[in-house]
C-alpha cells in the first residue's frame, strides 16, 4: 500500500499534493489542530428478534448523552446477513413493535419504542452498566460496510487519540494523526487539542432514514480545549478541524455568540453550503463522494467551482476514498 | 494532612484480585478513586467487585492480544476516561523457577506476553485517553510494576527477569517520548512481598520477613502522588 496522501485545497494557492505525514508543513506556528478523541464502540450486535425467532443485526447508532451508562440507545435494525452485503441490499428485519425482546449474544434488550420508522428503534438494555459494557465488548463488532470485505477489529477503528468509547463509527479523519505528527506539531509550536463527539452511524441503507443523518450527536468540549481555541483565535491563529464531527461540535457550541464554550451539549442540524462558519477556519477530512453529508460539509469551506476542480484532481491522481483512504485539507479563500 | 490527590481519580489496575493488585484496588477505593480492575477468574473478579462497591471488575487476560481492546473499552466506558494505569499483572515464567537451560520456551513466551507485550498493548490502547487526561490536567500516569530482578541477574529467575527488564526499559522510552504530551511513566520495584506470586517462586520463604502488599501499595500510591505533585496537580 502506498503512503497516504493529502490534497490541500487552498482557495488562494490552488491544489497542492503532499504526503500526509507532512501535513505539518501546511500549517503555521500559532495554528491549533482540533481532533475528536471519541473511541468507537463495537456497535454491531447480531442476535435474534425473540417474538419472531428471526435473526437480526442491531447497529447502535446514537445516544442522548455522553454518560458512562450504556443502557439506552437509538439503533437501526437490519435483517439476516452482515456487512458483506451492501446495506441497501440487506433483507428487512421482521416487523418490530414496542416491548419486543431482542437477544444479542450475552445481552438482552427491549424495544422501548419505534422512532417514526420500522427499522429505527429506541433500545433499552437489561442489566448493570458493567454487564452491558462487558456484553458489548465481547459480542459487538465494529460497524462496517461492504467496501471493506475483511472483518474489522477494534484496533482498526480506534484512532491514535481515541479515549472515551462514545462513537458508533470512527471519527475517521483522525486516522491521519499519529504520535509522530502530534510531536511534530508540538515542535513547531502548533497547538493540539481534542474534543469528544459521539460520531453516529453514517448510512442505514434506507433512503428515508439516510435523509435524517447525521442524527443529533452529543459532544463534550473540555475546558482545556475551549481555552486553547480562545487563545488561538485571540492571537490570530487558525482553527484546523480534524473531521466533520469537530466542525459540527465547535460550530454548534459557538452558534449564539461565536464563542466555543466548555461543557456538554447536543449538536443538531447540518452544515453545508451557505453555513456561516464562526470558529473553524479549515477542515482536514477523508475523500468522500459528492452527495454524502461529509461532502456537503465541505461546501461551507469552498465554493462549488473549487470543489469540482478538486474532485477532478482526486480522480485523476487516484486518491483513495472512504474512511481508511487519503485525505483533503480545505482552506477557504479568506485565509 | 495534605489534600487527597486520589479522590475521583480514574484508575485501572491489572491483576487486581490478589497480592499487590488487590491491595492497590482496596487502597485506591478507600481513597475515593474510581477504580476498574482486571483479572482472569470471573468468580474472583465478581467477589472483589462485590467487596468494594463502586469498583468495576473486568474479566480478561493481559497476555491475550484479543482481550486487550475489550478490556480497554470496558475501562474507558465504565470510567469515562482514564487518569492512572497500573500494569501489575505478572507471570513468573517457569514454576517452580528453573535455570534458563531448563526453561521451556513456552514459559518464557508466557512471561513476555504477560509482563511485556500485555502492558505495551494495553498502554497503547489507552494512550489517547491518557493524553486527554494530561491535557485536562487530571493525571496521566502509567505505573509499571517492576522488580529488582529487572536489574540483577538472579539464577533461575531468567524468564521473569528478562521480561521485567524489557518492561523497565519500555517504561523509560515511553516516558521520554510522551513527557512532552504530559503522560508520565513510572517503573517501581515494590520489593519482596508476601503474595501468591512470591509463594510460587519461593515456596519455603519465611513470610514473616516479607513486606505486606498493603505496605507496598501505600508506597506505590506515594510514588504516584509525587508524580502528580511534580505536574502541579496536588492542591
Amino acid at each position: 500500500m502506498t503512503a497516504p496522501r493529502l490534497l490541500v485545497i487552498d482557495a488562494r494557492e490552488g491544489l497542492r499534493h503532499f504526503p500526509r505525514e507532512r501535513m505539518v508543513d501546511v500549517l503555521r506556528t500559532g495554528d491549533l489542530v482540533v481532533a475528536n478523541d471519541a473511541a468507537t464502540m463495537p456497535a454491531s450486535l447480531h442476535g435474534v428478534h425473540v417474538p419472531s425467532g428471526e435473526p437480526i443485526e442491531v447497529r447502535l447508532a446514537g445516544w442522548r448523552s455522553l454518560s458512562t451508562d450504556p443502557t439506552d440507545f437509538t439503533a437501526v435494525v437490519f435483517g439476516a446477513g452482515d456487512f458483506h452485503t451492501r446495506t441497501e441490499d440487506r433483507p428487512h428485519p421482521p416487523a418490530i413493535a414496542a416491548g419486543d425482546t431482542l437477544t444479542l449474544g450475552p445481552l438482552s434488550a427491549t424495544v422501548a419504542h419505534l422512532l417514526g420508522h420500522a427499522r429505527l428503534i429506541c433500545l433499552h438494555f437489561s442489566g448493570s452498566s458493567d454487564e452491558i459494557w462487558a456484553g458489548i465488548a465481547r459480542h459487538g463488532r465494529p460497524v462496517q460496510y461492504a467496501h471493506v470485505q475483511s472483518p474489522l477489529a477494534l484496533w482498526d477503528v480506534w484512532t491514535a487519540v481515541a479515549g472515551a468509547p462514545v462513537a458508533f463509527e470512527p471519527p475517521s479523519a483522525g486516522f491521519a494523526l499519529d504520535w509522530q505528527i502530534i510531536a511534530a506539531l508540538h515542535a513547531r509550536d502548533i497547538g493540539f487539542t481534542t474534543i469528544t463527539h459521539a460520531a453516529g452511524i453514517s448510512s442505514t441503507g434506507d433512503a428515508d432514514l439516510d435523509v435524517q443523518l447525521p442524527f443529533d450527536e452529543p459532544y463534550d468540549i473540555p475546558i482545556s480545549a475551549a481555552n486553547a481555541i480562545a487563545r488561538t483565535r485571540a492571537s490570530g491563529g487558525r482553527i484546523i478541524a480534524i473531521g466533520t464531527t469537530v466542525v459540527r461540535a465547535l460550530e454548534h457550541s459557538a452558534r449564539h455568540d461565536g464563542i466555543v464554550h466548555a461543557g456538554r451539549d447536543i449538536a443538531t442540524g447540518r452544515i453545508g453550503q451557505g453555513t456561516q462558519l464562526r470558529v473553524v477556519d479549515a477542515i482536514l477530512t477523508g475523500v468522500h463522494e459528492r452527495g454524502t453529508s461529509h461532502y456537503e460539509m465541505l461546501r461551507a469551506f469552498a465554493d462549488d467551482v473549487t470543489l469540482s476542480a478538486a474532485d477532478e484532481e482526486l480522480v485523476a491522481q487516484e486518491y483513495r476514498l472512504h474512511e481508511f483512504g487519503d485525505s483533503v485539507l480545505v482552506i477557504p479563500a479568506a485565509l | 494532612m495534605g489534600a487527597n490527590p486520589f479522590f475521583e481519580l480514574r484508575v485501572a489496575v491489572t491483576g487486581g484480585t490478589s497480592g499487590l493488585g488487590l491491595a492497590l484496588v482496596e487502597l485506591f477505593h478507600a481513597k475515593g478513586a474510581r477504580v476498574a480492575f482486571v483479572a482472569r477468574d470471573p468468580e474472583r473478579v465478581a467477589s472483589v467487585a462485590r467487596a468494594h462497591p463502586g469498583t468495576h471488575g473486568i474479566v480478561g487476560n493481559v497476555a491475550l492480544k484479543d482481550d486487550i481492546y475489550p478490556m480497554a473499552l470496558q475501562m474507558l466506558g465504565e470510567l469515562g476516561g482514564l487518569d492512572v494505569l497500573i500494569n501489575n499483572a505478572s507471570d513468573l515464567g517457569s514454576t517452580p523457577l528453573a535455570l534458563l537451560g531448563d526453561t521451556e520456551c513456552e514459559d518464557l513466551e508466557r512471561a513476555l506476553a504477560t509482563n511485556l507485550l500485555g502492558p505495551f498493548r494495553l498502554t497503547k490502547a489507552l494512550l489517547g485517553a491518557l493524553a486527554a487526561s494530561a491535557r485536562e490536567r487530571r493525571g496521566a500516569v502509567v505505573l509499571n510494576v517492576s522488580s529488582d530482578a529487572a536489574i540483577n541477574a538472579y539464577p533461575t529467575w531468567g524468564a521473569y527477569s528478562a521480561s521485567k527488564a524489557g518492561l523497565r526499559h519500555l517504561t523509560r522510552i515511553w516516558d521520554e517520548e510522551l513527557a512532552q504530551q504530559g503522560v508520565r511513566f513510572l517503573s517501581v520495584d515494590p520489593g519482596d512481598m508476601d503474595t501468591p506470586l512470591h509463594a510460587l517462586a519461593v515456596p519455603d520463604a519465611d513470610t514473616s520477613t516479607l513486606k505486606r502488599p498493603e505496605a507496598a501499595a501505600r508506597e506505590l500510591l506515594g510514588a504516584i502522588a509525587e508524580t502528580l505533585a511534580m505536574k502541579g496537580l496536588v492542591a
